[in-house]
């Protein structure tokens, strides 16, 4: 099976399908891989590089199409390249179905097999195959390196000789890959950083990755079984609004990442949040590319506003990283699908089923909905996991009363036990019985990293049973009563001598 | 010769001794120390016995010493850290053997013959309870050291109907015991000797119904038998020593067997009784998902990248030794400035505490070797946990399961944590038999192969 890699036509994209690393990886799942010179270029990866990793250079698209059976892509394929493929090719790349309805009807016509890679449902099996995902985690630590450029000062806090510098505080509107990998890098780099989304359930990721979740007292969870949020409420938008507000006045960076797939991206920084903010502040958009979340955002652009508030609608791919992540999700894919001695397209599965947008001529969009959200799986769980109120007081006195009927028990068998044998048995017994209360607390104490040596030293002085047998040599060893003796004595001898060398021997080797 | 009262408070010094030796363990530290005077408590109580009235044979007795302190030191030199519960398994069955002899020798002491009345009828049952406590120790103790060294299948021999042939025999014991209480003069040895049969039959049977893994049970359980026999020894012999020391020994066996279980959550008399199966009912949970495989480059690659990494033993480490190799791998990453520590299950290997014996053979700190409950709350942070032939300790069934047979059984969270990677011969079920929904979780991976080989094969890619 051949795996081809074409330059990207889209003179914007940087990113290219494979990198040197994911090239082995496709070979090592037995591909033989075909990638079009200067393929690599945008993003920092020579033509050599992919030789020596073992891909075949291949001088252009028409020949790459010619001879590959799969065809890893980024951006969406244009007509011209439509023409170049060839039916039953399989075509991985990002397609966004929902807007592209006339390019899906041509690949169908074209009879390719195409993936969109965006389409790969949000489940957790499919997670290593997430392309959103894995470029929502570069955008979002990008958006922070942006902001950061932009905003002019330190973001972490410090006291120095020349005085003291106050941490910067950033705002971070949604809390999905992108806002908590956000979130994560604005924190090392030592910001007070806030989070806010409309989704309850997040609230314990933000705060797991060093944030403050900002929270509205209205009553309403946003989430939904798609794992996006819904359309809120008129008093909840506007309470949102006004806790905007608020967080404006403070916050020096503001980044957000609030979309709604197959939309246009919901307004959320209007034109008074901006005023409010101090000059000098940053807003950092990464809905940029569906219309941006703030009213002024202007997409593919950075500029300062009147009140010198910069506002970024443009993020650098990071294209070598990007490349690889993507590179990485399709190699799992493909991995998914048998690799290439067992490669097969299975409409069967949930997750190959769902992102074949194009199969055998026929457009395949929009799928059957798939539930992605953990909340809605957990909430049943969480009712069966209610505690039962316990009656602590019934508790004590139901303790009570069975150590009492327990002691008397113990006394009574004590008292009978006192009735029958002689004193004589009743002074070894007190003994016996105290020295298992001794036994009892000293043994709890061990620590459990010595349970071995516990076992091995006990052993060893389990032998003292050899005193039995002392006390009961003769000096006549045809006694049968001397011969069972020695030989007690010398088992005996064994275990003691045997149990402490031992333990001593482990004890030796525990080492600080 | 020392005088009988002189005797006594040599005993009285010989205990404490033996009671600041238990009590020394409660720390690495002080462990050593414990040691020394649990030897010298030894000496003493010997010493002062010998001594004392009433004790000839001297020849016999240095004799018999000296040849088994020659073997003691011997095998305890040449034990593999890795047989150390075959050891104390041996260990265990001679003090179980010296508890028959003594019970037998007690009884045909001309002493015993002499007493009258309720004392010669205690002092008949003490013999008799003893010489039963000794038996079913020995017996069992080889049972269990068969198992340990393979030559016993380690699976279970289960009967139908053992319990009910188990209580006869219990039953035709208490039998006998009346019968030999009513014999005259020796004439009741028959009867001890039927006892023994019976009781080294029971010990046999107790211990051959015991699976691989309920070892760590077993060998506590008989720990604890071997006390009670030197504590039914000491009854019979009037010796307060005897019953002190038995007394612990008794106690300790007992506690580490209730810890065994209940890191295991299964009660006490259900690992005695029987294996697995016994209780819960219904289909357990279907695992869903896939298995990923890796190799060792990538396992090389992702301790390279991580900064948090434990390690979860199981007897599989011990099995193929791997230790060294283990340790080697810990030296380099920390030298790399990574976190690495250990997370030890109660239950991992065959004997309580056998994985740290076994890490502290390869010179691996102690502080570094955590318990399951110091290390669960720290598993989301972590980066790496590598899994070395551990299999039902990490098992997440045993929380999310109520069907699976080792719900509610504590075990180390391992799935918590960012990547997981189980070193493992083959996907074949642990001891228990269930399958572990680990495995096809996502973020772990599998790295098939001898756990020697593979930690080794890391290591080298580890140092490239």
């Amino acid at each position: 099976m051949k795996v081809g890699v074409p330059k990207e036509t889209n003179g914007e994209e940087l990113r290219v399908g494979a990198t040197p690393k994911t090239v082995k990886r496709l070979i090592k799942q037995g591909f033989e891989v075909l990638v079009e010179t200067q393929a690599g270029k945008t993003a920092n990866y020579s033509d050599k590089e992919f030789e020596n990793a073992g891909a075949s250079i291949v001088g252009s698209a028409k020949e790459l199409y010619d001879q590959s059976d799969i065809v890893l892509k980024v951006q969406p394929v244009s007509e011209s390249e439509i023409g170049l493929m060839k039916k039953g090719q399989v075509m991985m790349s990002y397609l966004y179905p929902a807007q592209n309805q006339e390019l899906l009807q041509k690949i169908a016509d074209q009879g390719v097999n195409a993936i969109a890679m965006d389409a790969i449902p949000r489940i957790s099996r499919a997670q290593k195959m997430d392309v959103l995902s894995s470029m929502a985690n570069i955008a979002g630590y990008r958006a922070v390196i942006e902001g950061a450029n932009h905003f002019g000062r330190f973001l972490n806090g410090q006291i120095t000789a020349a005085g003291k510098v106050d941490p910067a505080k950033v705002l971070v509107i949604g809390a999905g890959v992108a806002g908590l990998a956000a979130i994560g890098t604005a924190k090392s780099l030592g910001a007070i950083v806030r989070a806010f989304d409309t989704r309850k359930e997040v609230a314990e990721q933000i705060e797991s990755m060093g944030a403050s979740f900002l929270t509205i007292e209205i009553d309403e969870d946003g989430s939904t079984a798609s794992g996006y949020s819904k359309v809120m409420s008129k008093e909840f938008i506007e309470a949102e609004m006004a806790l905007f507000k608020e967080q404006a006045k403070e916050v020096d960076l503001i980044i957000t990442t609030a979309q709604i797939p197959g939309r246009e991206a919901p307004k959320l920084i209007l034109d008074y949040h901006v005023e409010a903010m101090k000059p000098g502040s940053v807003i950092v958009d990464l809905a940029a590319p569906t219309g941006g979340n703030c009213v002024y955002t202007k997409k593919g652009e950075t500029y300062t506003t009147e009140n010198g508030v910069t506002i970024v609608g443009k993020i650098d791919q990071l294209p070598a990283q990007a490349s690889q992540l993507y590179g990485n999700n399709l190699c799992h894919l493909l991995d998914d699908m048998g690799k290439a001695e067992n490669f097969k397209i299975d409409m069967e599965d949930d997750v190959v089923s769902r992102a074949m947008v194009t199969y055998d001529g026929k457009v395949n969009w929009p799928p059957a909905p798939l539930a992605v959200s953990p909340q809605t799986k957990a909430a049943p769980a969480q009712e069966v996991a209610m505690p039962e109120p316990v009656d602590e007081e019934a508790l004590s006195k139901k303790r009570t009363r069975k150590q009492l009927i327990s002691l008397a028990i113990i006394g009574l068998v004590l008292y009978l036990l006192g009735w029958v044998a002689p004193s004589d048995f009743m002074q070894h017994f007190t003994v016996f019985v105290l020295s298992v209360f001794i036994g009892w607390q000293v043994i709890w104490n061990v620590s459990h990293s010595l349970h071995t040596p516990l076992m091995a030293v006990t052993n060893a002085i389990s032998g003292i049973i050899i005193i039995g047998g002392l006390l009961q040599t003769s000096n006549d060893f045809s006694n049968p009563m001397t011969i069972l003796a020695v030989i007690a004595i010398l088992v005996a001898s064994i275990n003691i001598v045997g149990g402490f060398v031992v333990t001593h021997r482990m004890l030796k080797m525990f080492r600080k | 010769m020392i005088s009988s009262q002189i005797q006594l408070a040599s005993y009285l010094f010989a205990s404490i001794l033996f009671i600041l030796s238990l009590g020394g363990l409660s720390s690495q530290e002080s462990a050593k120390r414990g040691v020394l005077y649990g030897i010298l408590g030894m000496i003493i109580a010997i010493v002062s016995t010998v001594l004392g009235e009433g004790v000839s044979g001297h020849v016999y007795i240095i004799v018999a010493i000296a040849i088994a302190s020659a073997i003691g030191i011997l095998v305890a030199r040449k034990v593999e850290m890795t047989s150390m519960p075959q050891l104390v398994a041996i260990l265990h069955s001679f003090v179980g053997l010296a508890a028959v002899l003594v019970g037998f020798g007690s009884y045909l002491d001309p002493k015993t013959q002499a007493l009258t009345g309720v004392d010669h009828h205690i002092h008949l049952v003490e013999i008799f309870i003893g010489v039963f406590i000794g038996a079913i120790t020995f017996t069992g103790s080889v049972i269990a050291w068969g198992k340990l060294e393979g030559r016993i299948r380690s699976k279970p021999l289960i009967y139908p109907g053992r319990h009910l042939v188990n209580i006869l025999l219990v039953v035709i014991c208490f039998v006998l015991g009346f019968m030999f209480d009513a014999a005259q003069g020796t004439s009741g040895m028959i009867y001890l000797y039927i006892m023994t049969a019976i009781a080294s039959f029971i010990g046999i049977m107790l211990v051959m119904a015991i699976g691989g893994a309920d070892m760590p049970v077993v060998v506590s359980m008989l720990n604890s038998y071997s006390g009670w026999a030197a504590a039914a020894a000491g009854f019979m012999l009037g010796n307060d020593l005897l019953i002190v020391t038995g007394a612990l020994v008794g106690s300790s066996g007992a506690i580490l067997s209730i810890i065994m279980c209940e890191a295991m959550n299964r009660s006490f008399w259900s690992v005695i009784f029987g294996g697995f199966g016994t209780g819960p009912t219904g289909e357990a949970a279907k695992v869903e998902g896939e298995v990923t495989a890796v190799d060792h480059e990538e396992v090389a690659e992702m301790l390279k990248n991580a900064k948090e990494v434990v390690i979860v033993p199981g007897y599989g480490m011990a099995v193929a030794k791997a230790q060294f190799p283990v340790h080697e791998m810990v030296e380099h990453l920390k030298k790399e400035g990574k976190t690495v520590r250990f997370g030890i299950h109660p239950v991992a290997g065959r004997l309580p505490g056998h994985m740290n014996v076994l890490l502290a053979e390869a010179n691996v700190p102690y502080d570094i070797v955590l318990e399951m409950d110091e290390i669960n709350d720290d598993m989301p942070d972590m980066d790496v946990i590598l899994v070395i032939g551990a299999n039902d300790i990490v098992n997440p069934g045993a929380q999310d399961d109520p069907n699976s047979p080792i719900y509610g059984m504590p075990v180390i969270e391992v799935w918590k944590s960012k990547r997981v990677i189980v070193m493992k011969r083959s996907m074949a079920t642990g001891y228990a038999g269930v399958q572990n929904p680990l495995f096809f979780k996502e973020n772990t991976d599998m790295l098939y192969g001898d756990a020697k080989d593979s930690v080794s094969k890391i290591n080298g890619y580890l140092k490239s």
